[in-house]
């Protein structure tokens, strides 16, 4: 299996400069925004059913960083939401737990403790999240706060200002100085926020620019503007990843986030990184889905495959 | 609580369309003048699903008696269509398309099990396609003082057409639609390996309260096209098949004074530049040559890949056909199916065989073919020169030759090297390189970052010996008017 990133940064050279650096992301190949659509709502027609679909559900179940970014939540959230993740359905233990939960620093002690004993990780969303908008000193303190408290993962936003300003450099070294903050213990995801990217080009050399500062994961979106995890950024997002790979040995994993609500949505993406990345991404430490209410979705499809009858939103659990 | 990681991850269930939509009698007559009839000859032959080998049906077979008596039921009938108003004509038409539309499922489960083809192609591209074109041509019926052609262009008569196997209920949709509209009326032979979606559609006219006698449908062989081609009462003919027959036609048919249009064989030559989207660019050339098992007259059979970028290209190219999925054509998941016919599959076969004696490099993923049909995994030729077999013939299956370039001038130079004309892709994010390529290709559809796209709007034909005449949009209507 490949090594995780590095502080060894592959593509060292590309990022001498600030120019160097935009003529390599720059030189990446384009995206051609209609043929990218239509490949990945191909994708979303292959039909997935009985052995395949439960499969996919236990799949997709495992790969859920269930999550709670709200303001107004409470340390009694959050620990239902962690025994949630650790048993997502109480009249079926054979159900597995989630990948993690995902909460702001200041309920990683009370998601860990909440978790604790399990598989169960706690991502948390650094780096002033969601805008991304406050001095880089702020971000790392913040980081280095969650880090303390016990954060297996940080998942940081990039400042898009300084990408859509052209200001490369100045997202790589962000990324460079959180990922050192992440210390050994905690992997970094890194946001980009592909709603406010806005075109297929920026998200191609967002997911380079991620890569080579060292992410861990590359992830879509903050959940919190207009559009966020779709099926075609998710695709492009494998590609990059793919072909990172191919380039430097290095393996990065992938989270969609936003808007995945039902078991179908999340099974398209499944297929869209089977077909794209093969085995090698189809578990839990290389794809998540970043999202609150499709663990419920998936809980009653897999309640129906066991049992034959659809049983409804009272027959799970809600937070 | 992990859980269990299976030996292949993620296996697809079988998703097979039913069967049960359509209803295929035992055996099918000659459909003239509005009625099913025995051949005069009493023949019939067997129509078999490809991917099986099963028998559908037994269909009578049309020899030079029933020729007769479809074009002498067509030419009657011509007096009063072609004093029809064109408006009434369209409501037919229209008709006709909104029948389609109705029966679409049942049509492309009937194809899907004639013809091989995957039924994802059959319901989400040729169905869809053969109702649209139905529609543009309704929609022409009552304008064709303003198409162009001056005021008050006249039908020709009786349009004898010859189609082919590949796209049987398309091909049909290019004919009849535009004879109709413009006032024509038809003998149409389908191909002796897909007779039965043509005799549907007869159905199709009956259903639409078509006269009698305007649209008549001939299955048979070589010598009922050839019987129909050559007969004095017809007007016009269209042809669309390979380069071979086509050229027996235009002997038939020189010094009469029958109108023709033929849309022949093709090698479309798809152009990879440096600066290609790299991961769509993959997906065109995929759609280009395995698309219908790559018979298509305008697959993009030969790949122009400029070296700089060769190796990457074809890395990614071979990964995302080990991802195509063959096998039964009526399950949703299937990406290729079986080939037309035996006779095809040898034809396929022979020529790859030659590409390997020729010294070019062959290359498969890994793929179960199943055991009884025809069947032709996706193939790959590399090393391939300009002066190889597989460069230049048309191979008409899932085979695509791989050549390289270095500058634009020498991708334009090989890719108009062909005896063909009819089809070639562009990639590349320059859009004045495609304007500057474009405009020097000589082929008659040139694509830009996108391949085998069709649309009834759209004009289609060749150059050399891909043909000549065009066939869809407002070109597509001088071929049945006198002009």
């Amino acid at each position: 299996m490949p090594t995780t990133a590095s502080t060894a940064l592959p593509l060292k050279d590309v990022t001498a400069s600030d120019s160097t650096l935009r003529r390599y992301l720059h030189g990446l190949p384009g995206v051609d925004a209609v043929g990218l659509e239509a490949r990945a709502a191909s994708l979303g027609t292959r039909s997935i059913k009985t052995t395949a679909k439960a499969y996919a559900i236990d799949l997709a179940i495992s790969m859920v960083d269930l999550t709670t970014l709200e303001g107004a939540d409470t340390a009694g959230k959050v620990r239902s939401l962690g025994a949630k993740a650790v048993r997502p359905d109480p009249t079926d233990r054979t159900a597995p737990a989630t990948a993690a939960v995902c909460v702001y620093p200041d309920m990683v002690a009370v998601a860990k403790e909440a978790v604790a004993g399990s598989t169960v990780k706690v991502a948390s969303v650094a780096t002033a999240f969601p805008a991304g908008r406050a001095a880089i000193g702020v971000k790392l303190a913040d980081v280095r706060d969650a880090v303390a408290a016990g954060a297996d993962e940080i998942d940081m936003v990039i400042d898009r200002g300084a990408f859509l300003a052209g200001n490369y450099l100045k997202v790589y070294e962000e990324i460079v100085a959180v990922k050192e903050a992440c210390g050994a213990s905690a992997r970094l995801k890194v946001i980009f926020e592909t709603g406010e990217l806005s075109t297929y080009d920026n998200i191609r050399r967002a997911s380079w620019l991620g890569m080579i500062a060292g992410a861990d994961f590359i992830k879509t979106s903050t959940g919190k503007v207009a559009v966020n995890a779709t099926p075609a950024n998710t695709l492009l997002m494998l590609e990059a990843v793919r072909d990172f790979r191919a380039q430097t040995g290095v393996q990065v994993g992938v989270k969609p986030a936003g808007g995945i609500r039902t078991t179908k949505d999340a099974v398209k993406f499944l297929v869209v990184v089977n077909e794209t990345v093969g085995e090698d991404w189809l578990d839990n430490h290389w794809f998540r889905f970043g999202a609150s209410s499709l663990l419920n979705d998936l809980l009653m499809q897999r309640q129906k495959l066991a049992t034959g009858r659809y049983s409804g939103p009272d027959y799970v659990t809600v937070d | 609580m992990t859980i269990e990681k299976r030996s292949s991850a993620f296996e697809y269930a079988p998703a097979p369309e039913s069967r049960a939509v359509v209803d295929i009698a035992p055996s099918y007559g000659l459909f003239i003048d509005g009625e099913f009839v025995d051949a005069a000859e009493g023949r019939v032959f067997k129509t078999i699903s490809p991917s099986t080998e099963e028998v559908l049906s037994e269909v009578a077979q049309a020899g030079e008696a029933d020729v007769e008596r479809a074009v002498k039921a067509a030419r009657k009938a011509f007096e009063k269509w072609s004093a029809l108003p064109g408006a009434e004509r369209a409501k037919y038409l229209f008709r006709i398309a909104r029948i389609i539309q109705e029966r679409s499922r049942e049509l492309a489960v009937l194809e899907t099990l004639d013809n091989g083809k995957p039924i994802k192609e059959t319901r989400d591209a040729d169905l869809p396609l053969v109702a649209a074109h139905f529609f543009y041509y309704a929609g022409w019926a009552d304008k064709l003082d303003h198409a162009g052609f001056g005021a008050n262009p006249r039908p020709l008569g009786v349009a004898g057409q010859v189609i082919p196997w590949n796209f049987p209920l398309l091909m049909l949709a290019w004919k009849i639609a535009p004879a109709l509209a413009t006032g024509n009326t038809v003998v149409l032979k389908p191909a002796e390996t897909t007779p039965l979606s043509a005799l549907f559609f007869a159905d199709i006219c009956r259903q639409a309260g078509l006269p009698k006698g305007v649209v008549n449908i001939l299955p048979g062989y070589g010598d009922t096209g050839a019987a129909l081609v050559a007969h004095p009462d017809v007007n016009k003919v269209a042809f669309t098949g390979s380069t071979a027959v086509g050229k027996e036609i235009a002997r038939t048919v020189a010094g009469t004074r029958k109108k023709v249009t033929l849309e022949l064989g093709g090698k479309g030559a798809n152009i990879v530049f440096d600066d290609a989207p790299i991961d769509q660019a993959v997906e065109g050339i995929v759609t280009g040559i395995f698309f219908n098992q790559g018979q298509v007259c305008c697959a993009g059979s030969r790949l122009l890949v400029q070296e700089s970028i060769q190796e990457e290209l074809l890395d990614s190219l071979k990964r995302r056909l080990s991802t195509l999925r063959l096998g039964d054509p009526l399950d949703k998941n299937t990406d290729i199916g079986a080939i037309n016919s035996a006779e095809q599959l040898a034809r396929i076969t022979s020529l790859v065989e030659a590409g390997e004696a020729e010294g070019a490099e062959r290359w498969s993923p890994a793929c179960e073919l199943p055991s009884s049909g025809y069947w032709f995994a996706p193939t790959l030729f590399t090393n391939v020169t300009q002066a190889h077999t597989i460069a230049r013939d048309e191979i008409f299956g899932p085979v695509l030759s791989v050549l390289s370039f270095r500058t634009p001038d020498e991708a334009v130079a090989k890719a108009n090297n062909t005896q063909y004309g009819l089809s070639a892709g562009i990639w590349t994010e320059k859009g004045s390189r495609i304007l500057a390529v474009a405009n020097k290709l000589r082929a008659g559809v040139v694509w830009s970052n996108t391949f085998n796209k069709f649309d009834p709007t759209s004009p289609f034909g060749g150059y050399k010996e891909s043909g000549f005449g065009r066939e869809g949009g407002r070109h597509g209507l001088e071929a049945y008017l006198d002009v």
